[in-house]
């Protein structure tokens, strides 16, 4: 291990160091510290030019009601659910599909796909800008949440085509030779071999998806115009516009757009930081 | 029609599993991105019919100020953002230490991986608040007043770019955790035996063994950088007087706000040669380094 280890014996040592990086965390985190703490001030305080001290009195409750009932943040939050919910379905299911066609059926031109797939998917977002804003208009789904959907579907199956494809080449090749030689056709195969066995990748796949598309921005100020369609990033940013001093509000919600990955992260933190190292480094 | 199926399902079931998905990234991702080089040929609404311009939209891009403005902030991005690889691995081997505690640390170091860039926009923006921000608090402690870093034009792309620079260490942070993970113990603990320690240690013995995890942290940091749009949009909308604009940034103000949807086209073409590039490059990197290791 490098560096190397702090010995288990030396614990004054070990405490120290553990105190040590805990401080350069709370440097490191020290601007979302700032808005939690904002966003459980009052009023009262934020006028008396109370920023950055610690509260005198905890508004939490008010300033999250706030955020419920005086502006579209739920309605947001909703939407971004009913976006990012199928999209995510949509990806698992498309990519377990082309990844185990890619992986196991290797045919002429499979790698020239694979690449394609590989490829586009480190597309920047303008580059399809235009196109993609004009076929959604033509389709009639422009500022629905249907458009959204489509677009994150089909952006995010490469990444996860690449993703799938990778686990299921890793997979132990005794078993698809078996199921063949027992005569399965390639659906079963998919659903008795392939299904079972890439329920951790899907968990990461999962996750990593849910975090992109729901923390996407661009793409809904791009296909998406109206409140009640709208997910929450966009709403973020135009309630900041309406709401500029109430910085405990905008803090709130804030805070609330942030909750769900953040959420999802801590309580699948294995297979987000596998799925994002894989993702990356096996390329 | 059963005993055609049977006869030629062995490559029609996968064939049929693998067409939703190709289908579908082909006509959004790829036809879209192809057909951007063909608008941009063209002068265009995004309503009415196009009229065929040739090369113009790039000839007059040739000679916008405003871009050279978003070429130039695009090269300070990647500037920046080559810090990322370094902080992310400094905070790794900060972190890379089996104490009780530790992995919760960890975890709250990637938090800021997980946030929207919009939210980090909105975090940001307070940090730099002039009046109330914590760069003011920290500027008054030596009684000094921080600058109006996002309504200055000399600082508002350094600062934006200073903003994402965070996620981004965490990322890379993220990255070289694994290489660490993954280092050859026989080779460390030979290094020792030679008395190697510390910073030699680091050059000689570990290094080396990180540089393909190295290679992805940079390229995708590159691509990051080229990528930057959200955090524009959020905290400067491009300004002051298009001072902070990105190339993406550029080109989607000049299709959704000025209906320039052919000269925007242009933008987007320029960008996406400049991406294939270091996509080029990346990918081959990534082939050469799978070959040396089969």
């Amino acid at each position: 291990m490098y560096p190397r280890p702090i010995p288990e014996d030396a614990k004054i040592k070990r405490g120290l160091y553990v105190g040590g990086v805990t401080l350069v965390v709370a440097l490191w985190l020290l601007p979302l510290i700032a808005v939690m703490l904002t966003s459980i001030r009052s009023n009262e305080e934020l006028m008396a030019g109370n920023y950055w001290g610690w509260p005198q009195k905890f508004s939490l409750i008010e300033n999250y009601t706030a955020v419920f009932e005086q502006t579209a943040m739920l309605r947001f939050f909703l939407n971004s659910l009913l976006i990012t919910i199928p999209s995510v379905i949509g990806v698992l299911i498309l990519s377990t599909l082309t990844g185990f066609v890619l992986s196991r059926y290797p045919f002429r031109g499979s790698n020239l796909i694979f690449a394609l797939f590989v490829g586009g998917n480190f597309l920047p977002a303008q580059v399809m800008m235009i196109p993609v804003r004009d076929l959604m208009v033509r389709l009639g789904l422009y500022d629905t949440v249907y458009a959204l959907i489509v677009f994150h579907i089909a952006f995010q199956t490469g990444f996860a085509t690449l993703f799938m494809r990778n686990f299921i080449a890793a997979l132990p090749g005794e078993l698809f030779q078996a199921a063949r030689a027992e005569g399965a056709s390639p659906f079963q195969v998919l659903r008795h071999v392939v299904v079972p066995l890439v329920r951790p990748a899907l968990a990461a796949l999962a996750i990593l998806t849910f975090t992109f598309i729901w923390n996407d921005y661009f793409w809904a100020i791009v296909l998406t115009q109206s409140d009640a369609v709208k997910p929450v990033t966009a709403g973020l940013n135009n309630l900041r516009g309406e709401w500029t001093s109430a910085w405990n509000i905008v803090s709130a919600a804030t805070i609330f757009v942030a909750l769900p990955p953040v959420v999802m992260f801590f309580l699948m933190q294995k297979h987000f930081i596998s799925g994002l190292t894989m993702g990356a480094v096996k390329g | 029609m059963p005993r055609f199926w049977r006869r030629h399902r062995h490559w029609l079931t996968p064939a049929l599993f693998l067409l939703p998905g190709l289908i579908l990234f082909s006509l959004v991702i790829l036809a879209a991105s192809v057909e951007t080089v063909w608008i941009s040929l063209h002068e265009w609404d995004g309503i009415g019919a196009k009229t065929w311009v040739g090369l113009a939209n790039y000839a007059e891009l040739a000679e916008d100020p405003q871009f050279y403005v978003s070429l130039k902030n695009n090269v300070i991005w990647l500037l920046i953002f080559m810090l990322a690889p370094p902080i992310g691995l400094a905070l790794a081997l900060i972190v890379n230490q089996q104490i009780r505690g530790m992995r919760i640390l960890k975890s709250l170091f990637f938090v800021p991986l997980v946030l929207a860039t919009v939210t980090v926009g909105v975090v940001f923006g307070w940090v730099y608040d002039p009046t109330f921000g914590l760069l003011q608090l920290i500027f008054g402690l030596f009684g000094a007043t921080a600058p109006a870093l996002l309504s200055d034009e000399n600082f508002a792309t350094f600062a934006v770019a200073a903003a994402a620079l965070w996620p981004q260490i965490a990322f890379c942070m993220v990255l070289f955790l694994a290489g660490l993970n993954n280092l050859d113990e026989d080779l460390i603990g030979a290094g020792r035996v030679d008395g190697a320690r510390g910073w030699r240690m680091l050059r000689h013995v570990v290094l080396p063994q990180l540089s393909q995890v190295g290679f992805i942290a940079i390229a995708v940091t590159v691509i990051g950088a080229l990528r930057s749009f959200d955090m524009v949009a959020v905290m400067t909308t491009g300004g002051p007087y298009g001072s902070s604009t990105v190339l993406a940034y550029q080109m989607y103000e000049e299709s959704i706000f000025s209906y320039r949807f052919g000269y925007g086209a242009a933008i987007a073409t320029v960008l996406f040669v400049i991406m294939s590039a270091f996509i080029a490059w990346y990918l081959h990197g990534l082939i050469k380094a799978e070959r040396s290791n089969a």
